[in-house]
């Protein structure tokens, strides 16, 4: 692709969207377009490219869509669910003995699988939740896509993408060739739609955010007022979870990695160590000794 | 080097299989039925069995619990990967010590993913988009 074909794209995404692609983000492109490239009877992204220059709103609606779209399995990048099965869960079990409630917020909830993930994950645990309430609120900016993650149907494809086959037959009913997943998980999670642009200090605060794969798509100092509004929703104590090709470093202050998990942030001026030994109840803990913050 | 033995009456799906699960470094072997398979496992066990249920002669079902009674045969790490999509079926598969499950139709994301779910595979860096 070339130099100015990249720049056109890049401009457009921005002012249609607020997606804004660095210039190493050609894979990203590739990736979105050249299906969608295919689809419509062109040979490839310079052909695309002057087809958007042509003007079709409704193109360019379509490559606007295909690139802010992100695709989600279930247990996506598994990495930060062991994160929450055997650093967040065990510290905060521990940390909210006394009051024995959670609130944990996914902030680009998309179509479900995120959430419902982490309600499985809580199910898988539920002998030490004995009494507890944990409340999963799932935002997204799309209302279609919150729809779908409301309705937690998803197809044959869908299932068979990061679930392990013991989870589904656990937590989903069949419906003819489509799969479900199950009434009491759905209730588990709290929908409503957001754009994390606004103001969300309304929705109180949270002892766990995960917020995967939805900084990627913003500028700099947009990155820089959302993860300090994300800093005053958080508890001192709390967890943030972010993508795999996403950090807080050059951005804030108000998060810090921590040690060697990667992906996991705890606030900045939090002095409340991370790792103790996790209850002998709980499934597979393999804490060890680990540096708080970085 | 790790092996897979791809079982599957079509000639076709075995050669997809083939050449997905190469790709993943393993050494293929094939057999049409479960007979055929069982032949092969009795000689030396695969690290995996890809495994079709509706095959001649005898089905997936049934080479899986002959498998699992041969000296070893709990070893091989064995996935099912067939058009019988129903819950009753996948259940029974896991009763009889199925290890993973895929649903026809399959393609090399699924088949990578299954693999990996049951160690088989290392886990990749995580996908950025």
């Amino acid at each position: 692709m070339t130099p100015p074909d990249y720049e056109y794209l890049r401009k457009l995404l921005k002012d249609h969207s607020g997606l804004d692609l660095s210039a190493d983000k050609q894979y990203l492109i590739e990736s979105r377009l050249l299906p969608l490239a295919r689809k419509a009877g062109l040979a490839g992204l310079p052909e695309l490219v002057q087809k958007m220059k042509g003007g079709s709103a409704a193109f360019i609606a379509q490559v606007v869509e295909a690139m802010t779209t992100n695709e989600t399995f279930f247990f996506r990048d598994k990495i930060p669910f062991e994160h929450f099965r055997d650093t967040i869960m065990p510290e905060l079990l521990q940390a909210r003995a006394g009051r024995k409630s959670l609130r944990i917020w996914c902030a680009a909830g998309s179509t479900g699988q995120e959430p419902y993930s982490l309600a499985m994950c809580l199910k898988e645990m539920s002998a030490a939740l004995t009494g507890w309430r944990v409340e999963i609120l799932a935002t997204d900016l799309s209302q279609e896509v919150l729809e779908k993650s409301r309705a937690g149907i998803y197809s044959q494809f869908e299932v068979q993408r990061g679930l392990p086959i013991q989870l589904l037959v656990k937590y989903f009913r069949q419906i003819g060739e489509l799969w479900q997943i199950n009434a009491d998980l759905r209730a588990m999670v709290q929908h409503r739609q957001l754009n994390l642009l606004h103001d969300f200090s309304q929705l109180g605060s949270f002892d766990v955010i995960f917020c995967r794969n939805v900084m990627i798509y913003f500028d700099q100092d947009t990155k820089t007022n959302i993860f300090g509004r994300l800093a005053r929703t958080i508890e001192p104590d709390g967890f943030l979870v972010l993508g795999a090709a996403e950090t807080v470093v050059g951005l804030t202050e108000q998060f810090k990695p921590i040690g060697d998990r990667r992906g996991l942030y705890r606030p900045g001026d939090s002095r409340v160590p991370v790792a103790k030994p996790a209850p002998a109840r709980m499934a597979a803990p393999k804490l060890t000794a680990m540096a708080a913050g970085a | 080097m790790k092996t897979c033995l791809v079982v599957d009456d079509s000639g076709v799906v075995r050669k997809i299989a083939r050449r997905i699960i190469e790709e993943l470094g393993f050494f293929i072997m094939e057999a049409e039925d479960g007979d055929q398979a069982l032949e092969i496992c009795k000689h030396a066990l695969p690290t995996a069995v890809l495994l079709d249920w509706n095959m001649p002669v005898m089905d997936g079902y049934e080479f899986i619990t002959h498998l699992r009674r041969l000296p070893g045969g709990d070893k091989p790490k064995v996935v099912f990967c067939t058009t019988e999509n129903g819950m009753d079926h996948i259940a029974r598969a896991l009763a009889a010590g199925a290890d993973e499950y895929i649903m026809k139709p399959f393609d090399k994301d699924i088949v990578a993913d299954k693999f990996r779910e049951v160690g088989l595979v290392e886990a990749t860096s995580p996908q950025i988009a």
